[in-house]
């Protein structure tokens, strides 16, 4: 090998022949807060440096601190376009600690709530997308869309972005008859707009030069990066939480994954228009299929007593007390559960030392773990590739810093 | 996972890691094995090249602290995607001197899981590229999440914590 020569004068020359271009942290076209200090050559990305941890808000130490049912909001702030699904990963973790069995309805109307919430997640994904190859009107013609999801949460549990649904053992009430008329009007109206949508960017010229062939990685670079989600289905391996180790029964339900071939911006992009079709899909059998039954288990000392019996009734007073002082039994242990997530797997990784807070709790989250192999995928790419991979790349600047 | 799995696990790693295995068997629904620290890589590197094994994909990496034992754990959970078997490594080190062999050269998405378990807890992965922290500031001179640190500053007088445990 011939070995260089490392005087100021061979630096200076070498250095002369780039520039180095600091990308973020609050550039309007990084879609969050991420800084990327890209070193370039012209337009052209030789190489990148990624610094995170911008808005880091210590989530982890806060759990430590924190009873089990006052987690459930630090999940939503993880990804926050698909909050519901955080929210439920963490409830069913902990339900799993507790060893506690979940009536059938329950876990239906659980995955009713996911797959919305995984079609607002991908629906922001792809107009993004979308925006960033400069078309527009998509984006704002989807976001009408996201917005009657919205009110469907609203009409479950009364907030929008930052859901804190359900409770650990099910849902503080059943549906009720607005919010299932909201998603009948959702499944009716969306199907038609995702339908526009997308033959608005699949065949179009315009966009398939943007994105075919655009920050692409194969399959054993994604696994070896531990992709998950769409951006590792995209790539052709079909890894789903989902049917790998259903939870709350998925099993039940008939879907497919699908799955891309070059792991390309492109195929990013159908990966998640494909499985948005399957979550409506999924959607209307939980909807057939829906079984009778109480919206909750039978879980007293975590879930809260109706304010009815609270009032006239001992036991029920004991419970609330137990449960909002946190004197409630939890029993030793360390379990891991994982949820797909809207960019992936979504795990909780929890130890309980029978304390009222977890002894430790680790979120395995998706975008951190992918966000990695950005730099990899944008070397020798143009700028404006960049700034499309990240955006079909999915990443929630508050999954990714915790 | 059902017993002849966890057997045949246990019996590759017993070819050539015999001595190394401390404790194994399941903790709910997830099969773990606790390993001395020396060969952790090695091992892991067995278990992905292993024709009968292929725990090709790491799901995730993190520390624990446990102050009572005064030993800082580590934990992978590798997964293997043919045969959907998951399995659970934990070595212990001491927290005095918590230093480990990076994993890097096997999975590169350790990288920065590596870098976050140094962050948080101190841990040296000896032979990472950039073993530097990442979501703190570099400035920061304490790791975080050990367990003598506390969350809120406790020299505050206004707040009565006496009725909430810990």
């Amino acid at each position: 090998m011939e070995v260089k020569e490392t005087t100021d004068q061979f630096y200076q020359e070498e250095e002369k022949q780039y520039s180095y271009l600091n990308l973020g942290p609050t550039h309007p076209a990084t879609h969050g807060i991420f800084q990327n200090v890209l070193k370039m050559d012209g337009e052209v990305i030789i190489d990148a440096t990624p610094t995170i941890g911008y808005i880091h808000r210590a989530f982890e130490k806060l759990a430590e601190r924190r009873p089990f049912y006052q987690i459930t909001p630090i999940t939503d702030r993880l990804n926050y376009c698909s909050a519901p699904i955080n929210n439920i990963g963490w409830h069913m973790t902990v339900e799993k600690l507790l060893k506690v069995e979940i009536p059938k309805r329950v876990q239906y109307l659980r995955v009713i709530i996911m797959e919305l919430a995984r079609i607002t997640d991908h629906l922001i994904c792809n107009a993004v997308i979308g925006v960033d190859t400069g078309a527009l009107t998509g984006f704002v013609y989807m976001f009408q869309q996201r917005e009657l999801v919205y009110e469907i949460y609203e009409e479950i549990c009364g907030a929008r972005l930052t859901s804190n649904v359900g409770r650990i053992g099910g849902f503080e009430r059943d549906f009720s008859a607005k919010a299932w008329e909201k998603i009948d009007r959702f499944l009716k109206e969306f199907p038609v707009v995702l339908k526009e949508f997308e033959s608005l960017l699949k065949r179009n010229r315009i966009f398939i030069d943007r994105t075919v062939g655009v920050g692409g990685i194969t399959a054993e670079k994604a696994l070896n990066y531990s992709f998950s989600g769409p951006n590792l289905r995209a790539a052709g391996v079909d890894y789903d939480v989902r049917v790998a180790l259903p939870y709350s029964s998925y099993q039940d339900f008939d879907f497919i994954i699908p799955i891309g071939k070059n792991g390309d911006v492109y195929d990013r992009f159908m990966v998640r228009q494909e499985e948005m079709w399957q979550s409506l899909k999924i959607i209307r059998q939980a909807i057939d299929k829906l079984p009778e039954g109480p919206f909750h288990a039978d879980v007293p000392d975590f879930y809260l007593p109706p304010k009815e019996e609270v009032y006239n009734n001992m036991e029920a007073l004991i419970y609330h007390f137990k449960i909002v002082m946190g004197e409630t039994d939890v029993p030793k242990g360390e379990v891991y559960h994982a949820v797909e997530g809207g960019n992936g797997e979504l795990g909780f990784y929890l130890i309980s030392d029978g304390g009222r807070t977890p002894f430790r709790l680790h979120f395995r989250r998706p975008c951190f773990i992918f966000y990695q192999a950005y730099p990899e995928m944008i070397k020798g790419s143009m700028l404006s590739d960049a700034i499309l991979t990240m955006s079909s790349m999915n990443v929630i600047a508050g999954e990714l810093d915790s | 996972m059902d017993v002849e799995q966890q057997d045949k696990i246990l019996g590759v790693l017993g070819e050539k890691y015999g001595d190394q295995v401390l404790h194994a068997g399941m903790v709910y629904d997830f099969f773990t094995v606790t390993l001395k620290k020396d060969k952790i890589v090695e091992i892991i590197r067995e278990l992905y090249h292993h024709p009968a094994m292929q725990f090709q994909y790491l799901t995730t990496l993190c520390g624990i602290h446990y102050p009572e034992l005064e030993q800082i754990a580590i934990m992978y959970q590798l997964h293997n995607l043919h045969t959907n078997v998951r399995v659970r490594l934990k070595i212990y080190l001491p927290v005095a001197s918590p230093t480990v062999p990076t994993l890097t050269p096997v999975f590169a998405s350790a990288n920065w899981m590596e870098r976050e378990t140094y962050d948080f807890y101190g841990v040296i992965f000896e032979g990472h590229p950039n073993l530097k922290r990442i979501l703190n500031v570099d400035e920061m001179i304490i790791f975080p999440m050990r367990k003598e640190y506390p969350l809120e500053d406790q020299v505050r007088q206004d707040k009565n914590d006496s009725m909430f445990g810990r």
